[in-house]
């Protein structure tokens, strides 16, 4: 198994959000919106259409992160998983007025974890590396399926219908998608 | 006993990617507080969401957007000093109480809220033959959610759908042919599927149901036979 180094450009924007979190370091957080600024805009592209609905979008996202990022745990954090559930929920909450309900991990009747597994912090490391590994190595199929599901917000119905696939084809492509990616990182399915 | 019908991977991408509107994202969101195995394929999911934005952006889109970095990255800075000014504590949501012995709540969040309290608050209406539900608001035009308590020995009243169906079981049980469905078991429904959910002896069965809303029509005398014609 490899070893994760310091030059490792996930673990450096981590890190970087961890001293915007820490210090409110300005040039960190400049150095992640140089990075992630043009794909979060991307991905508001793709749904919104409009470019400046798209900026302002990517702005708000990039407001959030520097809000919130004493929240994020640089250690075992994801920083691109924290980022695309910004964006993501900052996009529901645009297009749709209404709530937008959420479990919460400190309700009194939330079920916990069984066990947290003692070394997380390597954890996490590990699964966000192999995640990206079997991304690359997914069939070309089942990697255009996932990119219209997050990106395009399209639902099973409208993905068969744009590939003019049968629906129960688009539903085993994706399940088999998740199934491998699952089985990547040690889950059973 | 640990929960035995999880989410299925269609609704749960759903979820994932943002698609679930309001109605049904209670029903999802409440099954996770409780589930720790779905909310670690939730967890892969959004790996994925990330491992995906990530990825280089495509010319195309980048072309049609602000061409200028340095200007985004210049008018982002102006809003994050006019922000700093500003106290920056968000207001947090309102929670409902729970019940006063901790581990005896038996509505989790995002539920509760909704409800305004624990299943010991809620103001049954009854629906005949012993049963009783709460209608539970939201702003989804697409959904119908409520709680059901069906009582012990007996069928779910008034069934039969025409579109999906989510049901989550929060206390007893109910059969289902031979599956049993407990403290947070989970069921999908459509359509095609034939069922009659009997609830356990012993204890009534408290469960929430979303459903598609009946549809909606403009004029008031097709709204009027609506009922009589059963669309
Ligand atoms: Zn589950
Ligand atoms: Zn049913």
């Amino acid at each position: 198994m490899t070893k994760t180094t310091d030059t490792d450009p996930r673990e450096e924007m981590a890190h970087l959000i961890g001293r915007i979190g820490s210090d409110g370091d300005m040039e960190a957080f400049e150095q992640v919106f140089r990075a992630f600024g043009p794909r979060v805009r991307a991905y508001m592209m793709r749904l919104v259409r409009d470019p400046q609905a798209a900026e302002e979008l990517m702005q708000e996202t990039m407001m959030t992160v520097w809000r919130k990022a004493a929240q994020f745990d640089a250690e075992k954090g994801n920083a691109a998983t924290w980022i695309f559930t910004i964006a993501r929920n900052l996009r529901i909450d645009s297009y749709r007025r209404s709530r937008r309900p959420d479990f919460d991990p400190n309700d009194p009747a939330f079920v916990p974890d069984a066990d947290p597994t003692a070394d997380q912090t390597m954890e996490a490391r590990d699964d966000e590396r192999r995640l990206h590994a079997a991304l690359e190595e997914l069939p070309p199929e089942q990697r255009r399926l996932l990119d219209l599901a997050f990106f395009d917000e399209a639902s099973h119905s409208e993905i068969a219908r744009r590939l003019d696939l049968p629906l129960g084809t688009v539903k085993s492509r994706i399940r088999l998608a998740f199934n491998r990616l699952r089985a990547t990182l040690g889950d059973r399915s | 006993m640990s929960i035995q019908h999880h989410i299925s991977e269609e609704l749960l991408l759903d979820y994932a990617t943002g698609q679930l509107s309001e109605g049904w994202r209670i029903a999802v969101a409440t099954h996770l507080a409780l589930c720790p195995s779905c909310r670690r394929r939730l967890a892969v999911m959004e790996m994925t969401g990330g491992a995906l934005i990530a990825e280089p952006v495509d010319e195309e889109a980048t072309q049609e957007a602000a061409s200028d970095e340095s200007a985004s990255w210049e008018s982002l800075r102006k809003r994050l000093a006019a922000d700093r000014a500003q106290t920056p504590d968000a207001e947090r949501p309102v929670k409902a109480k729970a019940s006063s012995q901790a581990g005896q709540t038996v509505l989790p969040e995002p539920l509760r809220s909704y409800v305004g309290g624990d299943v010991d608050t809620v103001k049954w209406r009854p629906l005949g033959r012993g049963a009783y539900h709460l209608p539970i608001e939201t702003d989804d035009g697409t959904a119908r959610v409520r709680l059901l308590r069906i009582p012990a020995g007996k069928p779910v009243p008034e069934h039969g759908h025409r579109g999906r169906e989510l049901t989550l079981v929060l206390s007893g049980s109910f059969h289902d042919g031979d599956d049993l469905f407990a403290r947070g078991d989970f069921e999908e429904a459509d359509e095609t599927l034939q069922h009659q959910p009997i609830a356990t002896d012993g204890e009534d069965c408290i469960c929430l149901a979303v459903t598609d809303a009946p549809l909606k029509f403009r004029s008031w005398l097709v709204r009027a036979v609506q009922p009589i014609i059963g669309i």
